[in-house]
This record gives C-alpha cells, sequence and structure tokens, in this order.
C-alpha cells in the first residue's frame, strides 16, 4: 500500500529555473548535492571554476581562466567560439563571504554592466544556488539575453530597427 | 539553440527581402486583413499570396487565425516569442553548467571521504 511512492523521481527533474524578476534584474536557482563549503570552493577556485562554468553542450571552449577571489580580486575569461573572434568576460569581486556569499560585476560591456550576487544556503547537505543579476537597465537586460551567443546582439537590433521602420513607413498612409 | 535562434533571424531576413511581403507587413501595420483582402490589394492570386503569407508567418512576423472560412493575418508577437526562447536558453546554459558542477562536487566530496577534510587544500 504505502510501498509506492510514484511522485518522487520527478520532482528531481528540470531543477534549474530561470525568471525574469523585474525589467532589471534575472534570478537562475538551482540545488546542488554537496555542503555549501564544496559548493563555495567550486565557485571561487579557479581549477575548478573551469571545469564547469563551461558546459560542452554550449560549443565554447574556454581558452583562460583567472579569478582572483577576494574584495577587489578580479577575474578574466576567455572564450572561443567557433572561427570567431574569441570573448572575454571580466569584472571584480565587490563582496566575498565564504560559504554563504559571493558578489561580482561585470565590466566587459560597453556601460554599466550587471551585478551578480551568488548565494549559498545548505540544507540538509545540499545547497540552494541562487544567482541574481541586476542590470542598469532593462535595455541591457533585454540585450545580454539577445547577445549571449556573441554578435547576435546586433543582427537582432539591426532586424529590430528593420521591423520599427516598416512600422513607422506603415503609420504614415 | 544557437542554431535555432540563427534560423529563425535567416527566416526573418527572408521574409523581409521580398518587396511584396515588406508591403504585407506595412498593410498589417494598418490594419488586420484577410489572405483574399491582400490578395485584391496586391494583385496576386489567393495561392500566392498564401505563400507569401506562409513565409511571413513562419519567421514569426505575422500570426494568423481561421474563422470560419476566413483567415485573418495580423503582425505577429515576434518580440514576446523571442524573450521566452532567449529565457529557455539561458535556462538551459545554466542548467548543463549545474550538471558539470553536481559532477565536480561530487568528486569534491568523494575526495573529501578519503582524504578527510584537513589534508586536502
Amino acid at each position: 500500500m504505502d510501498a509506492k511512492r510514484e511522485s518522487e523521481p520527478t520532482a528531481m527533474k528540470d531543477r534549474t529555473t530561470v525568471e525574469r524578476k523585474s525589467e532589471r534584474e534575472l534570478v537562475v536557482t538551482r540545488t546542488i548535492n554537496g555542503p555549501a563549503r564544496i559548493v563555495f570552493e567550486a565557485f571561487t577556485k579557479p581549477e575548478l571554476l573551469r571545469r564547469w562554468w563551461v558546459p560542452k553542450s554550449s560549443g565554447l571552449s574556454l581558452l583562460s581562466c583567472d579569478a582572483d577571489v577576494r574584495v577587489g580580486g578580479r577575474y578574466r575569461l576567455v572564450f572561443a567560439h567557433g572561427a570567431s573572434k574569441p570573448m572575454e568576460f571580466y569584472g571584480r569581486y565587490i563582496e566575498v563571504t565564504p560559504h554563504s556569499r559571493l558578489v561580482w560585476t561585470n565590466d566587459e560591456g560597453d556601460d554599466g554592466g550587471a551585478v551578480t550576487t551568488v548565494t549559498f544556503e545548505e540544507k540538509g547537505g545540499k545547497t540552494l544556488l541562487v544567482m541574481h543579476d541586476l542590470y542598469p537597465s532593462k535595455e541591457a537586460l533585454d540585450a545580454s539575453l539577445a547577445g549571449m551567443e556573441g554578435g547576435m546582439r546586433e543582427t537582432l537590433e539591426q532586424l529590430d530597427e528593420l521591423v520599427v521602420t516598416l512600422g513607422a513607413s506603415a503609420g504614415r498612409s | 539553440m544557437v542554431q535555432y535562434l540563427r534560423t529563425r533571424l535567416d527566416d526573418s531576413f527572408a521574409a523581409l527581402s521580398d518587396a511584396t511581403r515588406r508591403g504585407v507587413l506595412e498593410q498589417l501595420g494598418r490594419s488586420d486583413a484577410s489572405i483574399t483582402d491582400l490578395a485584391e490589394k496586391f494583385q496576386m492570386t489567393l495561392t500566392g499570396m498564401k505563400k507569401h503569407v506562409d513565409v511571413l508567418e513562419g519567421a514569426g512576423l505575422v500570426t494568423t487565425e481561421k474563422v470560419g472560412r476566413v483567415r485573418t493575418c495580423k503582425l505577429g508577437s515576434r518580440r514576446l516569442e523571442e524573450e521566452t526562447a532567449w529565457l529557455e536558453r539561458y535556462r538551459q546554459l545554466w542548467d548543463s553548467r549545474f550538471d558539470e558542477l553536481d559532477k565536480v562536487v561530487e568528486e569534491l566530496k568523494r575526495k573529501e571521504k578519503i582524504y578527510g577534510r584537513k589534508k586536502r587544500k
């Protein structure tokens, strides 16, 4: 009678959630099967970070990964993507609280980039990760989503302009 | 997903490369219209206009709705669809990232069990 607990296995599916909390905020959550101490280590040691930050399925490869994880310390990640120019992501850590909180800036954009806050919350040997990106404007978040694959942003903007132009000329009668 | 987005863009550019289709978009910017209306306006056969509308619909620039025997066309909600697609793509990126992180954490946990917490730096 009580032997079957059918609902449990499916509860583990699709554990990563993404939500646009507001025009300027994007939040990613996921529970990792390990204590906060170890998960924090995987975020803060470059030799560990480089092993998971670039999944094989993304089509990217990591050329270099430097991270000086302390307040004011810098990080720089360089990716190769097919034949196109390598992409660089860099910024500095503005808050480092061992095993519970990391805050860094994303400075590769033209104007102010997003600030990323990661919290590590341990419960029963597992860690709930919450990654919160706060962008300076709605447009910056839109552009970041659109430009995730690098170079696509420009293309989309061109397309948008074209559609807007068409819309405007349709308005004139 | 990269491929998916690229395909969508190719579709959009292909759709916009034709003067009649640009005209149809302009027309729909003024008001919704049936395929029959559009065919008349652009002096085309129904079949010809239907082909153009199919291309525009495939690119997400136009949506159509059939009520009774009339298919009404309106400008598509490309932006909204794209935002949803982008968020899903972003979620998938993080999902695979975290799957890799899970593996690294498993390995660190195993090592800790074998060597103990103190010895491992």
